[in-house]
C-alpha cells in the first residue's frame, strides 16, 4: 500500500475554486451525500455555459441543499423555508436579463413551497429548479416528506411511510413546466448537459436529482453508505428519455426511471406579458428591461 | 488495455494521459471516485486525513487517461486530474507507418 503523501494537493487549485467560495470549504454534508456532487456539476455546467458570472444567481431555501447558496462564488440568497420560488420569480421579474437557478430539496419545494412551485410552472417563469429529492427531510433528523416512497421507514414513520408520494416529474408536467428531467447523483455527466440544456432553456425547466442520503434515509432503512446507494443507483436506473411522466413514480427500493422527459418551447411569463399588454395598451407600454436599461454594462 | 478485438487505429491513436491531484484534508473517503475510476487508478489509504478519513492515493498513475470522472463526481471538490503531454516522437514514428 502506497503511503499518504501529507503535502500532496497544499498548493494546488481545484477547476472550479473561482465558482466557489473557498474559505466555507469543506461544505457540512455528510461524506457520501449526492448533494456535493450535484453542486459539481452545476458548477461544471455553469463554466460550461458562458454565462457571466453577474448574470446568474442562486437561490436556495432550508434545509441541507440550501447550504449550497452559501457555497457559491455567486450572486446568491438563502431564503426562509419553502420560498426560494417566490424570491427566484421576484429576481426574474426585477432584473429579465438575470439566469435565475433555485438549487433546493423536496421538502423545501414540494411541502412548504409546493404552491409556488406550482404557480411557477404554470406561468411559465424561465427560472431553473434544481430538485435534490433524498426522499426526507435530512437535516431536521429524517422526518418523511412528500417524496417518501411507500414503505420507507423513518424517524416520523417508525411502521413505515403509507401515504402516497408526489410523481414529481408528473406533477410539474402537468402544471406546465417546459423542461422536465430526472437523474441520480450518479448520472454526472447526464446532470451536467441536462443543467447546460436547462440554464440556455427558455421558461420553467425542472431537474430531479436522485440523491443518496447515507445517515438518515439510508440508515434508518438498512440500506448501507451512500456507495450503495449509488450502487444501487447504478443497478436500477433506467434511461427513458421522453417517457409519459404519469409512468415515472418511484416506489421503495424499485426501478428508477431517469432521463430527459419534457423539452418543449412555450411563451414564457415575459413573453405574453410583453405581447398582452404591448397589443391592449399599445404604445404607452415599454417592456421593463432590467436596471441596466440604457447604461453601459460594465465592471465584473 | 483489454479489447475484444483490437482497434484498426491501435497504433496510430494514443489515449490521452492525465495527473490526478488530491487535496488529502478536503477528503471525506466516500470512496465514489475510488469505485468509479473507469481505469482502476485509486484505492483506499491505510492511514488517515486530518479528519479521520482514509483518502484515496493514487496506486497506478500510469493508467489514468485523464477521463475526468473522478472531478465530476467528488462531492468535496477535492480530487480532478489534468492532462499531462505526452512526446510527439513517438506519435509521429506509428502514424507514418
Amino acid at each position: 500500500m502506497k503511503r499518504l503523501d501529507v503535502t500532496l494537493g497544499q498548493d494546488l487549485r481545484h477547476p472550479l475554486e473561482e465558482y466557489l467560495r473557498m474559505d466555507r470549504i469543506p461544505h457540512v454534508w455528510c461524506p457520501g451525500c449526492g448533494i456535493g456532487t450535484t453542486l459539481n456539476a452545476f458548477l461544471t455546467a455553469v463554466k460550461k455555459s458562458g454565462i457571466p458570472r453577474k448574470d446568474i444567481a442562486v437561490v436556495s431555501g432550508i434545509g441541507c441543499s440550501g447550504r449550497a447558496a452559501g457555497y457559491v462564488k455567486l450572486d446568491s440568497f438563502h431564503t426562509t423555508h419553502g420560498r426560494a420560488i417566490p424570491f427566484a420569480t421576484g429576481l426574474k421579474l426585477a432584473n429579465p436579463k438575470l439566469t435565475v437557478v433555485v438549487f433546493a430539496g423536496d421538502g423545501d419545494l414540494l411541502a412548504i413551497g409546493g404552491n409556488h412551485l406550482i404557480h411557477a410552472a404554470r406561468r411559465n417563469m424561465d427560472i431553473n429548479i434544481i430538485c435534490i429529492n433524498n426522499f426526507n427531510y435530512a437535516m431536521t433528523g429524517g422526518q418523511f416528506s412528500p417524496t417518501t416512497p411507500e414503505k420507507a421507514r423513518l424517524t416520523t414513520a417508525p411502521y413505515g411511510s403509507y401515504e402516497h408520494p408526489f410523481n414529481v416529474p408528473f406533477l410539474v408536467d402537468s402544471c406546465g413546466a417546459t423542461y422536465v428531467a430526472r437523474w441520480t447523483a450518479l448520472h454526472v455527466r447526464r446532470l451536467t448537459n441536462s443543467i447546460l440544456e436547462a440554464l440556455h432553456h427558455p421558461g420553467f425547466s425542472f431537474i430531479e436529482v436522485i440523491s443518496s442520503c447515507p445517515t438518515v434515509y439510508a440508515r434508518r432503512n438498512r440500506l448501507g453508505t451512500g456507495l450503495d446507494l449509488l450502487k444501487f443507483y447504478r443497478d436500477n436506473s433506467v434511461i427513458k428519455n421522453g417517457a409519459n411522466t404519469r409512468e415515472c413514480d418511484i416506489r421503495f427500493q424499485e426501478q428508477l426511471i431517469v432521463g430527459k422527459f419534457v423539452d418543449q418551447e412555450k411563451p414564457t411569463y415575459h413573453d405574453t406579458m410583453t405581447e398582452y399588454l404591448s397589443q391592449s395598451v399599445g404604445k404607452r407600454y415599454v417592456p421593463y428591461q432590467g436596471p441596466m436599461q440604457g447604461k453601459e454594462e460594465d465592471g465584473n | 488495455m483489454k479489447y475484444w478485438r483490437k482497434p484498426l487505429d491501435a497504433a496510430q491513436v494514443k489515449p490521452p494521459r492525465g495527473e490526478v491531484h488530491i487535496v488529502i484534508n478536503r477528503c471525506k473517503g466516500c470512496g465514489f471516485c475510488i469505485t468509479y475510476c473507469p481505469r482502476k487508478v485509486l484505492e483506499f489509504s491505510e492511514e488517515f486525513n486530518r479528519k479521520g478519513y482514509h483518502p484515496p492515493v493514487v496506486l497506478h498513475p500510469e493508467n489514468c487517461v485523464n477521463c475526468g470522472l473522478c472531478e465530476a463526481i467528488c462531492p468535496d471538490f477535492a480530487i480532478w486530474s489534468t492532462p499531462v503531454e505526452q512526446p510527439e516522437e513517438k506519435k509521429e514514428n506509428a502514424g507514418g507507418k
